[in-house]
């Protein structure tokens, strides 16, 4: 094979599952002129797909990573290429049996079929090896199974070229990218050069390397992963395939050991992290085994073996039963621990779908061809999306730090609040030190550090008493204050100054910018300068790709403000839809401006006290932002609220922040004003007042009517999904959101237990809530009520169940608990007519 | 009775070797470590000698202070007990090695009555060791064995060259090389494993000596270029097939 086609609609390189599973995907949705290469040989080319042990566990506490997996599962038995041979996750410890637990609730949540908590005698029947003595109990999945990952890649690849849409072209290697005007134009390899308008690179542990010959990260590092192979088993001496035997995840001890054939594999994810460097990957030629297969390294195997030893006795223990094979595999790891798809925010048409192990490539390459093709996939893909990165996060420094904290949580019990603890302090608010001094208990988003309470806010406690609903379980106590509720309700009493510089704020102007903002917002943006508009932000078919603000400045101006997580991912939407001629910009001044919330019905006495501007209800009207004096500075406030209360986001330059601070701390002594952090911003005042986040009720898979966002009217302008959100308003909706009241939180020990958000909502019966697009009811918002002395859960429903007074159950870490609806649609639970937001 | 088999610590090469940039020294950031194929069925005769007349089987290595994972390797299927004679990590000449070896076996309490080799390093291939080594003992030494057994004081080996086989036969003590087709070396269980954890080795530092030889340069051998024939495809291929198969002499 002495040369590659001058020319190609799309590049793919790599040759691993997910660049077959792409390939299949782009020909299977029309795309044609399609030229895969790879730098080995196949069908195995010697990336992870040839090493990996294949085996796929169904239920993850993401949603996303199961309905990918449950995809990839689909795809693999379609073509003949799993088999099924039951899971259990079992525990030593009892921390691990109530994480077996959660994992249980997620498997209802996401509809993981036939799951069941096992007693060890009951494990011992399924898995007769094992030493029941040293397990409390197990997690079974039934349709855990093992798949064949290069065949049905190869498979993939033989029906894109059956299309005839495909050509593919082994020991090709990559020598360069070209980039022309911020859109790749070209790939160069060392057998000539393909001129194509779209690349992807689907390379494993090789995407970094890749990425930055076009000048784009991919933020991954490659990382060892130990297993070894044993045999022959006599145990094992009669069986026929692959694989008969369920597989068991040792989880406390970071293990797994899996039949294979007379043998059995054991593999770890405990050992110290072992993280390289993309070049430090060896070519085909210069590898010892495969290019991903590294030698072996007992001594960092050494405990796992005693581990292996103590859980499966009579297979381990037994002497002659020897090593046939162990290697020190490479895989792919991120810094939050998701792979990394869809299109490059630095370079136009440069797509990937990186650190995607075996049990997620068919169903990412099939989302990421849906992304390409037809601009938007199926399922929901926002925590894998590339464009999630802050700048930060893509250097290798924190891509390394966060990996190696992260390697060993891979069967960790990870709680939903669990903080990183590595590259912490990277971006800081003018206000840090003074915080640190409040006694700031610091939770990170972004990079930033945001207080999430503060111990000086501690006597509050006692003041409130039972109100602030105290915690005693621990796992709910983690992570979480009481503090948090006490601050609620004391700013519902006076007021609370909120640091919020963790939006991600950009301005878009030009004259055109009216246009693009009118193209990506649901809401009329062609209103007075000086107006707020809260806008749902639509995918093309109509579910939510964002939430966020929008300020209009002057007539070719205006300021975007949305959050930390998810704010690259919107920039770069907003960018998307930028025109060719530039006509309007995008101007990122996260890191120009901080802001300060400040809320509470003595908002208004405070601000008066330090500016001159009219603060009063009719002078600075709800919805409206202005430049205001306050002292020596230029503020632009902005009257809006996301906690219930009247009050104001204050947006200053970041060097004269702690100026502002200052000023509104002195003012505020006189009536009560306290410091608040992100646990009443973000949780208990949104839940109070039936706000939607994005990510939690907002996602592209539910649309706005669902979500009871829609506005009586529609503007008559075009807007990215109008099409599918005007069938949407025409429609009776499937599913409803609704806020449902824990009606008793008592546990079968008579302790009190309060959710945290992702478990499923059952009917009385404990039967699950399906609707008819197949969605199940789950929480997806959970927290504390503190003025309605209530803890709130937030769910969509099936429309004819979504009825005020209906009952049902949450279940909880094994147990259930009655749940009623409280409240449907967007009207809040709290302050029903906004007279405290409109005072 | 009482062994001793000498080892030495050796990368595993991949498909292709690359040199270090100053040409000295085999590349080995991509290579993983182990001992000469030889030296595995040198091992698994000691291993298989002790089990059947009992005694003790002691490892001996002179090398870098990595070399312990090679010997623990070897104490986990079934060595009782190894020595390492640990080096700056330079090759050693062979000259330097084995008067080296000789000191450590001579001041070893235990008295060996047989020392076992390898032929030869997988790295080096300089056959002189175990020569060497003899011959400053003044034992006698059989090389290149195939086959091996111990009676009354007499060990009886089968060397095969070209089509005929060689009987030898030397009193013990004495040295023998061996190659493979001896026997099927073991792998290590993970009991095994563990217990290697828990065998002694006794590390000490190599005491320097004057190299007589110094390595200059490395040079590859040219590859020999290999070639595969596509015979057909499908049935096509099947009369090609059956000529080749003719050919090598499978079928008649």
């Amino acid at each position: 094979m002495s040369t590659v086609p001058t020319k190609a609609k799309a590049v793919i390189i790599g040759a691993g599952i997910v660049g077959n599973s792409i390939a299949y995907h782009l020909a299977r949705l029309g795309w044609r002129d399609l030229v895969q290469i790879d730098k080995g040989p196949l069908p195995n080319p010697g990336g992870s797909t040839g090493h990996a042990s294949n085996f796929i566990f169904p239920t993850d506490h993401s949603k996303e990573m199961t309905a990918i997996t449950a995809d990839s599962m689909r795809q693999y038995k379609e073509r003949g290429t799993f088999t099924e041979c039951g899971g259990i996750e079992v525990a030593r410890t009892p921390e691990r049996m109530q994480e077996l637990e959660r994992r249980m609730s997620s498997s209802h949540a996401w509809g993981v079929a036939d799951t069941a908590i096992l007693t060890p005698a009951e494990v011992k029947k399924l898995v007769p090896y094992i030493d029941e003595t040293v397990i409390l109990g197990g997690f079974y999945t039934p349709s855990v199974g093992v798949v064949d990952s290069l065949r049905c890649g190869t498979l993939m690849r033989e029906e894109a070229v059956a299309m005839g849409a495909l050509q593919t072209f082994a020991n090709i290697e990559v020598i360069g990218m070209d980039v022309e005007n911020g859109r790749i134009t070209r790939v160069r390899t060392d057998h000539g050069d393909i001129e194509a308008d779209y690349v992807v690179i689907a390379t494993g542990c090789w995407g970094p390397k890749l990425a930055a010959m076009a000048g784009a990260y991919i933020p991954l590092t490659p990382a060892v992963h130990q297993m070894k192979d044993i045999g022959p088993v006599p145990f094992f001496s009669d069986t026929k395939g692959d694989i008969e035997w369920p597989i068991v995840r040792d989880m406390d001890t970071n293990m797994y050991e899996r039949q294979h054939g007379t043998g059995l594999e054991v593999g770890s994810y405990a050992h110290r992290p072992i993280l390289y460097s993309p070049q430090d990957i060896p070519s085909n030629a210069a590898a010892a085994l495969s290019p991903t297969e590294f030698p072996f390294t007992q001594e960092d195997f050494d405990l796992q073996d005693e581990h292996s030893l103590e859980l499966m006795p009579s297979i381990i223990g037994d002497e002659n039963v020897r090593e046939k094979y162990a290697i020190n595999g490479i895989l792919s790891l991120t810094p939050d621990g998701m792979p990394i798809v869809g299109e490059t925010p630095e370079v136009k048409g440069l797509w990937t779908a990186s650190a995607v192990w075996v049990k997620e490539g068919p169903g990412t390459g099939k989302s990421l061809a849906e992304w390409m093709v037809l601009g938007e996939s199926e399922i929901d893909m926002h925590a894998s999306d590339i464009a999630r990165f802050h700048e930060h996060q893509k250097m290798t420094y924190h891509i390394k730090a966060r990996c190696d904290e992260g390697f060993n949580k891979t069967y960790g019990i990870v709680h939903p609040n669990e903080q990183w603890s590595s590259n912490r302090n990277v971006r800081l608010s003018p206000f840090y030190a003074h915080e640190k001094e409040l006694g700031a208990v610091f939770f990170e988003t972004a990079g930033w550090e945001r207080p999430f309470w503060y111990e000086s806010n501690k006597h509050l406690v006692e003041k409130f008493g039972d109100k602030v609903m105290p915690r005693t379980a621990e796992w709910e106590s983690r992570w979480w204050s009481p503090i948090i509720n006490a601050e609620h309700l004391q700013m519902r009493e006076t007021a609370a100054v909120v640091d919020l510089s963790a939006f991600t704020i950009f301005d878009v102007t030009g004259p055109s910018a009216l246009s693009v903002v009118q193209r990506v917002a649901l809401r009329q943006m062609d209103v007075a300068i000086g107006r707020v508009v809260y806008t749902p932000v639509l995918g093309i078919h109509g579910g939510f790709k964002s939430d966020l603000t929008i300020m209009r400045l002057a007539s070719d101006h205006f300021r975007v403000v949305t959050g930390g997580a998810h704010g690259m991912a919107d920039k770069k939407w907003f960018k998307d839809q930028l025109p060719a001629d530039g006509s309007a910009q995008i101007v990122d001044l996260t890191s120009n401006f901080t802001t300060i919330g400040v809320w509470g019905p003595k908002a208004r006495e405070i601000l008066s006290a330090i500016t001159s501007q009219d603060m009063s209800k009719d002078a600075f009207k709800f919805s409206s932002c202005k430049i205001i004096e306050v002292g020596p500075l230029s503020v632009l406030a902005s009257r809006i609220s996301y906690v219930g209360e009247l009050g104001w986001e204050l947006y200053i330059p970041i060097d004269q922040g702690a100026k502002l601070w200052e000023l509104i701390w002195e003012a505020g002594k006189a009536h009560g004003l306290i410091p608040a952090g992100i646990g009443l911003y973000g949780t208990t005042g949104r839940l109070e007042k039936s706000y939607r986040a994005y990510g939690a009720e907002l996602e592209t898979e539910y649309n706005v009517v669902e979500a009871g966002m829609q506005s009586p009217k529609l503007k008559e302008q075009d807007f990215i999904g109008r099409a599918a959100h005007e069938k949407h308003r025409s429609e009776v909706p499937v599913t409803t959101l609704v806020s449902l009241f824990v009606d008793d939180h008592t546990s079968s020990t008579g302790e009190k237990r309060y959710m945290l958000g992702k478990e499923p909502i059952v009917m009385v019966d404990k039967s699950p809530i399906i609707d008819f697009h197949g969605r199940r009811s789950y929480v997806t918002s959970a927290g504390s009520a503190p003025s309605l002395g209530k803890h709130i859960l937030m769910t969509y429903l099936p429309t004819p169940l979504a009825v005020i007074g209906n009952k049902f159950l949450v279940e909880y870490l094994g147990e259930f608990y009655p749940v009623s609806v409280a409240g449907v649609g967007a009207t809040p639970l709290f302050d029903p007519t906004n007279e405290r937001i409109l005072a | 009775m009482d062994l001793l088999v000498c080892l030495k610590r050796v990368p595993i090469a991949g498909g292709t070797f690359l040199l270090t940039p100053d040409n000295r020294d085999v590349e080995t950031k991509h290579l993983g470590f182990g001992i000469s194929p030889h030296e595995e069925n040198a091992v698994e005769a000691g291993v298989q000698l002790v089990e059947q007349m009992g005694g003790s089987l002691t490892l001996l290595t002179l090398g870098p202070t990595d070399a312990e994972e090679q010997l623990r390797s070897q104490l986990a299927i079934g060595a009782s007990r190894a020595i390492l004679l640990e080096t700056d990590g330079q090759d050693w000449d062979p000259q330097g090695t084995a008067a080296a070896l000789v000191d450590a076996i001579k001041a070893d309490p235990t008295k060996f009555e047989l020392i076992l080799f390898g032929a030869e390093s997988a790295d080096s291939a300089g056959y002189q060791i175990h020569i060497r080594i003899a011959h400053a003992l003044g034992w006698p030494i059989i090389t290149n064995v195939k086959a091996m057994t111990i009676k009354d004081g007499v060990v009886h080996c089968e060397r095969v060259v070209g089509s005929e086989r060689e009987l030898y036969e030397a009193p013990l003590p004495a040295i023998v090389t061996v190659r493979d087709g001896l026997n099927i070396p073991r792998y290590p269980s993970v009991p095994g494993r563990i217990q290697s954890r828990k065998k002694p080795v006794d590390m000490k530092k190599a005491e320097p000596r004057l190299p007589k030889l110094e390595k200059l340069q490395l040079t590859l051998a040219p590859s020999k270029a290999k070639s595969a024939e596509i015979l057909g495809e499908g049935e096509a291929a099947v009369p090609a097939l059956i000529e080749v198969l003719k050919k090598i002499g499978i079928l008649a």
